[in-house]
């Protein structure tokens, strides 16, 4: 039991550091802007005070490393400063309420967690069903025509899906609706029913992936003689592969639905947009678009915890579920 | 809820008519094989398949006025069929075509080419053509704008449409058919160019890791795990913030910057391949020869490793370009990737989708957001489609 936790300790050190650097590199990348920072994002007609007030704020005084320090401090006791457009609004119309950017984001990552909670909730099942299917029949017609279907989605722009979704679903025949204005405290059904299409485009692009990817690891274990074996004693095709290639694909299944996960928390960025679905995504673009640094840097720095955090467990629940990983000579 | 009612009803029906179909079949063949060990879910299959077809049937052929009310879905559903026959026709043709003309070798090749892999070409070949001759093909200029605004695609004077813009204007007036086109040579020419940089980048210092080791393999490989570690359409609209503000003070076009970031952020995926290949190449005995004769390091990279490796760059080419082409046409979708009056299709899409919300009452008017997001639906499948089947003619599959 040791040497699982052993192995479990070094990979989550492992992905501390690296998400040490990543902050590292987001921040050289946005300290890396030549001239005054300030002036450069407020434009030529900021009043002096937002200019200093920026200048204050970020520390352009202070020397590079203890900007950084004083930075990476701050996030950790959950300070991830004060978005510029709030700054710029206060400084020029006066007043002082301030919302810092954690209590911005706060709902907004809820709402997207709930949307790639519903997406892995709708797309898991298919997509296993469909995998298993397509390994039992295969090289069949019915085999075929989900190969070119899910290759066609999985290279087709998340836009392009969304749109024929909302032509389908909503314009021609409405039955959901095409804007997906969710907020707290709205019933659970409500919010559901206004999810749903961003939640059936997202199923759309990772089901293609997972299938394939479920497709491929059951049909790789076909050759093996245990198969062979279970076959000869004339087990059902389907009990063959529901009953012994299953669990032996487990492994490589577990790795890329929690690899899709990780992609759902980052890839719901342009779907949230074509719903204005208020998630993180929506709020990160906008904020893009109008320069806003500190927004920018604290979504950045979610993503990016978030997609190393799915891509780990994938690693640690691959090992736990292969015995021969688990006892390394 | 009456339509998923309707559904399950639909579904028992079948259940039913597939076993019997199944009985049946084995009645009157006298228990032939096929019929006697066919499985339930294989007979629901069958029928479940001619039910789809029937119903698809029935839907296409009903009239699309239903007492002077459009049924727009069937207009849809027809231009989707119509589309999908087409193209399935002319991949059937060009395949046909090519298995008579040309060398051996080609005609070898398109004998046991399937049918998603003929459309894939053909569809590359075109979109090549269209993008090359782009200004000759278009009937005006991409930034021409004209008196009238807002003209209907069709070009049916009755429903506000205007034979000389067969698909219409825009909200300022441009032809959107010549924009389209422009939009194969901005759109395509972009990812494509983005794309042979982050090759040269990716593959140049990959190869050079695998032959230096060392250090310098360990620096890379490091950096690149870092990289790598943040997803690449964050890390891409990260840094177009940043190149935002770079352009407006340095005076340099917004789209260089684009091409820079994302070819940086793509040729990391580029290094890892041709590093993992790079390194069971060096180990060969001719790299070793070529080292012992004393060749410089330009020599033993593109003379004695690229040629050994072109068969699994060449396929991770074709799906490089995909990605970067998506994530141009994601960002210009966005609204930072590239910029106007320079005709592109992710800013078409965005410009031109509410007219989406007339499909219900007038078809003609929402095909133009529909087409632009289509022609990038359009070349990431074909390309896709021949990459599928080169990896499996070189993987050698059979089961």
């Amino acid at each position: 039991m040791g040497s699982i936790f052993q192995i479990i300790l070094q990979r989550l050190a492992l992905g501390l550091v690296t998400l040490l650097v990543v902050s590292m590199v987001i921040f050289v990348a946005v300290n890396a802007l030549p001239g005054d920072f300030a002036q450069a994002i407020l434009g030529q007609g900021a009043t002096e005070e937002a200019v200093t007030q920026i200048r204050a704020d970020l520390g352009l005084d202070q020397n590079y490393f203890l900007r950084y320090f004083g930075w990476l401090g701050n996030v950790l006791t959950g300070n991830l400063g004060i978005s510029f457009a709030q700054m710029n609004f206060a400084s020029n119309m006066g007043g002082d309420q301030l919302v810092g950017v954690a209590e911005q984001i706060m709902p907004r990552f809820r709402a997207t967690m709930f949307l790639a909670g519903v997406t892995a909730m709708i797309a898991v099942p298919i997509s296993i069903t469909l995998g298993i299917l397509a390994a039992l029949y295969r090289n069949s017609l019915f085999d075929r025509a989900v190969n070119i279907a899910t290759l066609s989605s999985i290279s087709s722009p998340e836009f392009f899906l969304a749109y024929i979704l909302i032509l389908v679903l909503a314009v021609l025949n409405p039955v959901f609706p095409s804007l997906s204005n969710v907020y707290d405290g709205m019933p659970l059904g409500e919010k559901l029913n206004r999810t749903m299409l961003p939640a059936l485009t997202l199923t759309l692009v990772v089901t293609a992936h997972m299938m394939r990817m479920t497709r491929a690891a059951i049909i790789n274990l076909l050759a093996s003689p245990y198969i062979e074996m279970a076959r000869l004693k004339g087990i059902s095709p389907m009990r063959v592969i529901v009953r012994h290639a299953l669990p032996n694909a487990l492994a490589p299944i577990i790795n890329v639905i929690a690899l899709n996960l990780a992609y759902l928390i980052t890839g719901v960025v342009v779907v949230e947009v074509v719903f204005v679905y208020p998630g993180i995504g929506q709020l990160f673009v906008d904020s893009v678009k109008i320069r806003d640094i500190p927004v920018v840097q604290a979504c950045c720095l979610i993503f990016a915890a978030a997609y190393i955090l799915l891509n780990l467990m994938a690693d640690i629940l691959s090992i736990l579920s292969n015995p021969r990983l688990r006892h390394p000579k | 809820m009456s339509w998923g009612i309707n559904l399950i009803l639909i579904l028992m029906v079948t259940g039913a008519v597939a076993w019997g179909f199944r009985f049946a079949g084995q009645r009157v063949t006298g228990n032939k094989p096929f019929y006697r060990d066919m499985p339930f879910a294989i007979a629901f299959g069958y029928v479940f398949g001619v039910v789809v077809i029937v119903g698809a049937m029935l839907y296409y052929f009903q009239p699309i006025d239903n007492k002077g009310v459009p049924a727009s879905g069937v207009v849809f559903f027809r231009w989707a069929v119509q589309g999908f026959m087409g193209f399935a026709i002319a991949a059937y043709l060009f395949r046909l075509i090519g298995r008579h003309v040309g060398t051996e070798g080609t005609r070898k090749l398109f004998r046991t080419m399937p049918l998603t892999a003929a459309f894939g070409i053909l569809v590359i070949i075109i979109y090549a053509v269209v993008s090359i001759f782009a200004g000759a093909i278009a009937p005006f200029g991409q930034e021409e704008i004209f008196a009238n605004a807002n003209i209907v695609p069709g070009g049916n004077p009755l429903l506000g449409g205007n034979p000389e813009f067969p698909l219409g204007t825009d909200q300022i007036g441009r032809d959107i058919y010549s924009r389209l086109i422009y939009g194969a040579q901005n759109t395509v020419g972009i990812a494509f160019a983005t794309t042979c940089l982050a090759f040269f980048v990716g593959g140049s210092l990959g190869f050079l890791a695998s032959i230096v080791g060392g250090w310098l393999d360990q620096l890379l490989s490091r950096a690149v795990d870092v990289l790598m570690a943040i997803p690449a359409l964050i890390f891409a609209l990260l840094l177009m913030t940043i190149a935002s503000v770079w352009s407006n003070q340095l005076g340099i076009d917004r789209t260089m910057f684009m091409i820079l970031i994302i070819a940086m952020i793509d040729s990391t995926r580029v290094y890892r391949l041709s590093r993992a290949v790079g390194q069971n190449i060096v180990v060969m005995d001719y790299i070793e020869a070529a080292k012992l004769r004393g060749e410089g390091m330009g020599y033993l990279i593109f003379k004695e490793i690229l040629p050994n490796a072109m068969a699994p760059l060449l396929a991770e080419f074709g799906l490089r370009f995909c990605f970067v082409f998506l994530t141009i046409a994601s960002l210009s979708f966005l609204g930072v990737g590239i910029q106007p009056p320079l005709a592109d299709w992710g800013t078409m899409v965005k410009d031109l989708s509410q007219f989406i919300n007339f499909a219900a009452f007038a078809p003609n008017v929402a095909t133009a957001p529909l087409l632009a997001a289509s022609a990038i639906a359009l070349l990431t499948v074909a390309v896709n489609f021949v990459v599928d089947w080169m990896l499996h003619k070189s993987s050698g599959l059979k089961e």
